[in-house]
């Protein structure tokens, strides 16, 4: 695995490969120094073109306890304002004997773009690229799925929110189907889903009373409003009213449902404080398994050999 | 293809092992297997020692020094250290010694979870062939092979051990 684009071109057995590596790494969490030396001298760039906390602090975070040395370019405050161009931005990075560029950018494919153009000894991981894909969140949200219900041919999922402008809901369905899931409802008003959205594999729903009936995992999603051209939802209020995750919906799910959110929460938006903040809230455990599932990626990357073509004692 | 008595090689490492830590006046040591071998092992030494704190589990994938030519193993898990490793007297078993730097990583392991008082080495077979500064301190028995053969353990119920050439 060179680069990380998007979930969509791993099979099961890979998905599987990538959440077991995640989960060794968990355990450097307990240790004193929490650090292992396995990409000790490996540069890592994280190329960000859009905001991000989350994902950029744990990418930052994973590449550390791997002990890379890792660079944080924002892109707007780097040369690009000066003029120059993405690929010579690239190039000059590449020159420098770089290995890894984790990629956040506000056009969809950019990332695939940029994989295309890089130097053979560079791996590209997609850290979210427009409206098309954001893999890590998916497998970290599927990993932290895993860690509570183990059988995906069992679980009903439900993802609520704001489909159409979600690259987060793309990779998860997409990671929930190669994963087997039993079903994977959507639900959102009209105007917040994609067209053709059931080609996808999905239930749709537009009524939380029904989608939100015995799920097992509800994954409430951020109302993505730097992103709305036009009146999509009548008010945030009126949204709450009808799609936001309270204590009495919460109640239709199945007893030990999870709650999820890529974060950043909105609360009174598209969930309460008490189910953000109540003992079915995962939302935490999803950060800090986001750190072990991006050195399971970041490590992954690095590798050349086959898994098992080494044995010594 | 011959076969070693593995139970036979168990037992004498749990004796000599016994009688190694009485004379260090080692009272309440952690025993720490390497897995996988090394934990198969670890689990018979823990019950024949009647030792009560939970066995540690060292998984030194992320600790070798082949790792960009090797490769992840499929077979990965959390390394489990049960207790504060900080002033401890630390037993690490392990299946076979070779060239010694599966030890060397599992040493660098242990280290960044604290400080041990000491750590002594237990392994069930030793043969030739080491490339670092490694030596065991008890031992079940000692083999000399040429370079194409390998010391193959499978189990854990019930342990065997073969010589593959």
């Amino acid at each position: 695995m060179r680069h990380f684009l998007d979930i969509g071109r791993l099979d099961r057995e890979a998905l599987t490969h990538i959440l077991d590596t995640a989960k060794s790494f968990t355990s450097v969490d307990g240790q004193a120094v929490k650090k292992v030396p396995l990409l000790r001298g490996k540069t890592i760039v994280n190329l960000f073109f859009e905001p991000s906390t989350r994902t950029r602090t744990t990418f930052e975070l994973a590449a550390k306890r791997l002990s890379a040395d890792v660079l944080n370019i924002s892109i707007a405050t780097s040369a690009t304002v000066k003029g120059e161009s993405l690929l010579d931005t690239l190039f000059s990075l590449e020159a420098m004997n770089t290995d890894i560029f984790i990629v956040r950018h506000p056009e969809s494919g950019a990332a695939d773009f940029i994989a295309k153009h890089v130097a053979p000894h560079v791996s590209i991981i997609n850290a979210g690229d427009g409206r098309h894909a954001h893999p890590t969140q998916a497998l970290l949200d599927v990993f932290t799925i895993r860690e509570h219900h183990p059988d995906f041919s069992k679980l009903r999922v439900a993802i609520v929110g704001d489909i159409l402008h979600s690259r987060v809901a793309r990779s998860q369905i997409e990671a929930l189907n190669i994963l087997g899931t039993r079903e994977i409802r959507v639900i959102a008003p009209r105007t917040l889903l994609p067209a053709n959205i059931e080609q996808l594999g999905v239930q749709v729903f537009q009524n939380c009373w029904q989608g939100l009936r015995d799920v097992d995992v509800i994954i409430m999603l951020r109302l993505q409003k730097e992103r709305m051209q036009g009146a999509l939802i009548p008010s945030e209020h009126e949204y709450f009213q009808l799609y936001g995750l309270t204590p009495e919906r919460l109640a239709l799910a199945s007893p030990d449902a999870v709650v999820m959110h890529p974060g950043p929460i909105n609360r009174g938006v598209e969930i309460s404080s008490e189910v953000a903040d109540g003992p079915q809230s995962v939302i935490l455990q999803q950060v800090k398994y986001g750190i072990a599932v991006r050195m399971a990626i970041l490590s992954l990357a690095i590798s050349t050999g086959e898994p098992g073509d080494s044995h010594e004692t | 293809m011959t076969d070693l008595d593995a139970p036979q090689l168990i037992d004498k490492l749990g004796q000599d092992l016994g009688a190694f830590m009485r004379e260090r006046g080692i009272a309440e040591p952690l025993l720490v297997g390497i897995r996988t071998g090394g934990v198969w092992v670890a689990e018979q030494i823990q019950s024949m020692l009647e030792i009560k704190d939970e066995l540690g589990v060292l998984d030194i994938t992320f600790y070798r020094d082949d790792f960009s030519r090797a490769g992840i193993q499929p077979t990965v898990k959390p390394s489990h250290l049960p207790l504060d490793v900080t002033d401890r007297h630390i037993i690490l078993i392990d299946d076979v010694l070779y060239t010694g730097r599966t030890v060397r990583a599992a040493l660098n392991e242990i280290f960044d979870y604290g400080r041990p008082a000491s750590v002594s080495l237990a392994i069930l077979v030793e043969r030739n062939g080491r490339e670092l500064p490694v030596q065991a301190d008890v031992v079940g028995t000692r083999l000399s092979l040429e370079a194409r053969q390998q010391v193959q353990l499978s189990g854990p119920q019930p342990i065997v051990l073969e010589i593959v050439d």
